[in-house]
């Protein structure tokens, strides 16, 4: 095994980036007037703009008299209207350019670490770069790091998402005239507290990153929030966001201290998986509900999720990205690594309510998603729906959902990432996220167009798509241990194409709406912004093998833990577990947890 | 002459004693000061002079690390956890002094009244108003204060005690009278303090007088040798209550806290902080002892008591909190759920209750101080401006005083990170280990809706626009600038790196009996 900590340093990049960028000085807006000309001419003219200005020109002077041809009132106008058809003039165009460069910069370095790492891993189940240093002795606290399959793939998401979202805030003009770099510096610390809580082997270590991560969020949706009118709903949705998840983590601050005081005095998970199970049933139930209702809102599962709407809504879609593409994904996450092989009992026994209220979800987010009026809050609630599958993938207890699961909470990061950046270009052109203001931008925008499809296609699980693998494998390894669940989830998927397909006929289809004809196609940023994951939507959809050779070797190590084998595919007898000693020898000799 | 044989020179080992004897020395001497130097020179000799007793009692805790012993005839037990606890409680004074001493905030003075004695009103305050007088007492006054609060948990002796607890009472009741602005509402809190610290001293003393007639002695020792001989006594619980009224009301829990509330809202920020920060490491580190020493065999019969104080204590704390509408009255209410939180570790009744109660009044103390501090910055013409609706916008105005407060709030919200989080996973831990799980959980919920009152400052101060005529944050000297920034050094420290400090509360071992 290597002896570079890749971990410390894959989470300390962006950590010690944020803080430069935070501590960066502030550009000076450009204050003559010919450098603010020189920017005008670099953006080419349209006719559209041309026209506009044209008359507003004629309109001004009819009103004032063509003598008053006031220079100053002439430039005013000019600003305005090639502001308002090109969101691609930054109303301060040279502030903080330094800091979105090296906010970019960091990222992709993230990016450049993370490629590095995942050539070195080895598909063997068990944890890698493992390092374990103490932290606080007196708490039994480490800092232990160390990635498997699952834990890898995610790392990956985040850091293949993170230079996308830099490079879609670099234009961003919904931050209310805000600082874009703290905007950013707080989007990098996010980004390190995520790769720490995919990256932790240590409990109290997971759960410090786990509450941690919801600061820098709860200041992206509240400070840089998209409601630039009135505050108030900004403010509603981020305290909504941070209460429901800090009440959640404070009770799974007292499972984990539980589990601390009852298995073994120890964090780490390796102590943990051998001490854990053993405890009675009842115990296990107790600790599992701390956990369970945590990672239920985080995730969110029907009933706790009714802070995303408010939240993806109200934040920028740069932080919606971050907030639903990769954050959510921890709740997820959490079922997999933490509650599924150190509370083995107690998740059988929650098994089906867990499967109850995925399928439940599955169907409220979608319906709810038909008949919603705003795009982002469209998107969310599919997501609700999307991780409906992702929990019952999880909670089949089978090699093939555990996978899927994994597959799709990385497919589900591509898909609504796209999805919210291609309704964030729309939100900047028109200034609205309704459904109703648009309409027909086929016409005069066809790429913008042909991404927002692709990306929905990507959402609806259509074959071809990276998510039709991970919905697909979902759905087979849920029919083989609950069947009942599948073929009712399975319904669920018609619903998805009925909310994608209705809302792209609605706005990208149809009559084109009047007041959208000035909009142009993706610009030179924006194409880089979409392309990438466009591109990995289709690559992972036609060839997942590699993502599925990582991930797979550690769910079966993760279930294997848990106790349980994959039903035999003829209905003969389910092979009775191994003695419990046995069991976790056999489970960690493969893999080497330390 | 043989009368003078009969008596024998108690054995003091003044060594021990010391940090006790030169923060009493330097308040005598602040006494002559007053009297002595002219008016002119009194503030900066006073100032000098206290800082310089705090740094060499300081010193004095720290040359005796190693020297745990019970001195002074059995009367005064200087033990390791003595140490640790008179350690807190004189860098938390030195914090609070540099903030008494604040004169550049206030147009015209500090925050303290130029002479107590005029009426406000009248024309006798205007005239000392336009003196730019200061009342300097405020400094000896203050030092005979924190000489009490190092003796109450080093008392072995009940009498001792309650001398302690006067000695630190009374010239706290006197300070909350002081503030420069708003005197009527001062002084009403100076005269609730008074009269309500005065009944809880007397159900102290008559608790002191009923475990007398149990055990013969008021020394804890001879009371915890006795209490565990019995069975069932009457009078030993008697006492036992009473006492714990005494206590309780030092450390405001629920249902003995309703004096918190007005007392903070009403004296000098700077009397707050301190109060809010010495008192209770004094009175948590006195209940400590009397808990773990004196009525230690007694824990099985406490336990339950305690049990109801620190839930109440930390449910209605918390839900008051949500009701208000003044920043000082909110961080009172936040003081009172804090004395549950504090209280759940000394439940625990084991050596990790201990040391880790221990480490929670250090953390709360310093986030505590630099709160205060900040809330002394946000003023109008009328003085400090500590209505919520006030706040609004400050973020935007002030970013380095609002991220500084904002990190307070985080802290004692317990966001991992700070030092309230660590400070709150010792004594919950503690907690749980010593079997008091469903306190904990009781303790969790609190917690989380205490973090609604916190955050809802936050809110105000970053998202909603600032009134036109609103309070601007004044430019404190570097006195007040270096109060906050050890504050935030240490809530962030104690919370990214607390091993070094946990060892000191855990070296620091059991309390000598």
């Amino acid at each position: 095994m290597s002896t570079v900590p890749w971990l410390t340093i894959i989470g300390a990049v962006p950590l010690v980036g944020s803080l430069a960028v935070a501590m960066l000085p502030r550009d000076p807006a450009p204050e003559t007037l010919a450098e603010r000309e020189r920017e005008y001419a670099l953006t080419a003219p349209s006719p559209a703009i041309e026209a506009e200005l044209e008359a507003r020109m004629a309109d001004y002077d009819e009103r004032h008299g063509s003598a008053a041809g006031d220079l100053l009132d002439a430039d005013e106008i000019d600003r305005d209207v090639r502001e308002r058809y090109d969101p691609q003039v930054d109303r301060r165009p040279a502030q903080d350019l330094l800091a979105k460069q090296v906010a970019l910069g960091v990222s992709l370095i993230t990016l450049g670490v993370a490629i590095a790492m995942s050539l070195r891993f080895q598909n063997n189940g068990g944890f890698q770069f493992v390092q374990t240093y103490d932290w606080v002795k007196d708490f039994g606290v480490r800092y232990s790091v160390g990635v498997d399959g699952i834990g890898l793939v995610l790392i990956d998401l985040t850091a293949i998402l993170m230079p996308v979202v830099v490079l879609a805030a670099w234009g961003e003009e919904e931050l209310g005239g805000r600082s874009v770099k703290t905007y950013l510096a707080l989007l990098l610390a996010l980004q390190a507290t995520l790769i720490g809580a995919f990256g932790s082997t240590d409990l109290f270590l997971f759960y410090v990153f786990f509450e941690v991560m919801l600061i820098p969020m709860y200041f992206v949706i509240g400070s840089f929030g998209t409601s630039a009118a009135s505050g108030a709903r900004r403010s509603y949705a981020a305290v909504k966001f941070l209460l429901y998840s800090l009440f959640g983590g404070l009770l799974m601050l007292a499972a984990v201290i539980a589990l601390y005081v009852y298995a073994g005095h120890s964090f780490l998970i390796g102590d943990l998986t051998r001490h854990a199970p053993a405890l009675s049933h009842t115990t296990q139930n107790l600790i599992f509900l701390g956990f369970f209702i945590a990672f239920a809102i985080k995730a969110p599962l029907w009933p706790f999720h009714t802070w995303l709407p408010d939240a993806a809504a109200e934040a920028p879609t740069s932080g919606a990205v971050m907030l639903v593409g990769v954050m959510d994904k921890v709740g997820t996450f959490g079922f997999i690594r933490w509650t599924l092989p150190l509370l083995p009992k107690a998740t059988h026994t929650f098994a089906p309510l867990v499967l109850s209220l995925a399928v439940i979800g599955i169907f409220y987010g979608a319906l709810l998603a038909v008949g919603q009026r705003d795009l982002k809050r469209l998107v969310s609630y599919t997501s609700i729906a999307h991780f409906g599958f992702i929990a019952i993938g999880i909670f089949a207890f089978t090699s093939q959902g555990g996978t899927g699961a994994t597959l799709y909470m990385v497919n589900h990061g591509f898909s609504t990432g796209a999805l919210f950046l291609v309704v964030g270009f729309l939100i900047a052109r028109r200034k609205s996220s309704q459904v109703a203001d648009f309409g027909g931008v086929q016409a005069v925008a066809p790429w913008l167009a042909g991404a927002f499809v692709l990306a929905g296609l990507s959402s609806l699980a259509l074959p071809g798509t990276n998510s039709f693998v991970s919905e697909f494998l979902v759905l087979v390894g849920t029919f083989t241990r609950y069947r009942a669940f599948a073929i009712v989830a399975t319904v669920g998927i018609v619903l998805a194409a009925l909310y994608i397909l209705l809302v792209v006929q609605r706005t990208m289809h149809g009559p084109l709406n009047e007041s959208n004809r000035g909009f142009t196609d993706l610009s030179a940023r924006e194409a880089w912004v979409i392309a990438p994951i466009l591109v990995l939507i289709v690559a992972l959809g036609v060839y997942p093998k590699p993502v599925l050779d990582t991930i797979n070797p550690a769910v079966r190590s993760t279930l294997c833990l848990n106790g349980r084998t994959d039903p035999v595919p003829t209905h003969a007898q389910q092979s009775a577990s191994s003695p419990v000693s046995a069991r976790f020898d056999s489970c960690t000799s493969t893999g080497g947890t330390k | 002459m043989i009368l003078a044989d009969a008596i024998v020179a108690p054995h003091l080992q003044y060594r021990a004693l010391l940090p006790i004897l030169i923060v009493l020395g330097v308040a005598t001497a602040g006494v002559l000061v007053e009297a002595l130097v002219p008016a002119e020179g009194r503030r900066n000799t006073q100032l000098t002079l206290s800082l310089g007793g705090l740094v060499a009692a300081f010193v004095a805790v720290v040359a005796n690390h190693d020297r745990a012993a019970v001195v002074a005839q059995g009367m005064v037990a200087q033990d390791k956890p003595t140490l640790f606890l008179q350690g807190t409680i004189l860098l938390l004074a030195f914090l609070s002094f540099l903030f008494m001493a604040e004169k550049s905030l206030d147009a015209d003075g500090g925050a303290f009244v130029g002479q107590a004695s005029a009426l406000p009103g009248s024309s006798d305050e205007r005239r000392v108003l336009a003196s730019g007088r200061q009342q300097t007492e405020i400094f000896p006054l203050a030092m005979f204060a924190v000489s009490g609060m190092l003796l109450f948990p080093a008392s072995n002796n009940l009498l001792l005690m309650f001398v302690a607890l006067e000695v630190f009472s009374l010239p706290l009741y006197l300070l909350c009278g002081l503030a420069r602005r708003r005197r009527l509402l001062s002084q009403e809190a100076a005269m609730k303090y008074f009269l309500l610290g005065a009944f809880s001293s007397a159900f102290f003393l008559y608790g002191i007088a009923l475990v007398y007639g149990f055990a013969h002695s008021v020394d804890l020792g001879v009371v915890r040798a006795a209490a565990g001989h019995t069975q069932s006594d009457t009078l030993l619980y008697a006492g036992v209550a009473l006492i714990a009224v005494g206590l309780l009301f030092k450390v405001s829990a629920v249902p003995f806290h309703s004096w918190t509330p007005d007392v903070y809202q009403g004296a000098p920020t700077p009397i707050t902080a301190f109060m809010g920060a010495c008192t209770k490491v004094a009175a948590f580190g006195a209940m400590l002892r009397v808990f773990y020493v004196g009525f230690g065999p007694l824990k099985w019969d406490v336990r339950p008591v305690l049990w109801a104080v620190a839930i109440l204590t930390m449910v209605v704390g918390s839900l008051l909190a949500l009701t208000q509408t003044d920043v000082k009255r909110m961080l009172a209410y936040s003081s009172i759920a804090h004395a549950g939180f504090i209280l759940t570790g000394l439940l625990a009744f084991n050596a990790n209750g201990l040391a880790g109660t221990m480490f929670y009044l250090l953390t709360y103390g310093f986030s505590t101080v630099g709160a205060f501090a900040i809330v002394s910055l946000v003023r109008d013409a009328d003085g400090e401006a500590t209505h919520l609706s006030q706040w609004r916008g400050l973020g935007r105005r002030s970013p380095a005083m609002a991220g500084a407060f904002t990190l307070f709030l985080l802290g004692l919200a317990g966001i991992p990170l700070t030092s309230g989080f660590m400070g709150k996973y010792a004594v919950f831990l503690a907690a749980i280990d010593g079997g008091a799980t469903p306190v904990v959980v009781v303790g969790l919920v609190a917690s989380a809706i205490a973090a609604f009152f916190y955050i809802r400052v936050i809110v105000l101060m970053y998202w909603q626009d600032p009134a036109p005529d609103g309070p601007t944050v004044a430019v404190p000297s570097v006195l007040t600038n270096a109060a906050i920034a050890v504050s935030v050094a240490v809530t962030v420290v104690l919370g990214v790196w607390p091993q070094s400090v946990l060892d000191l509360a855990h070296q620091a071992g059991p309390f000598l009996p």
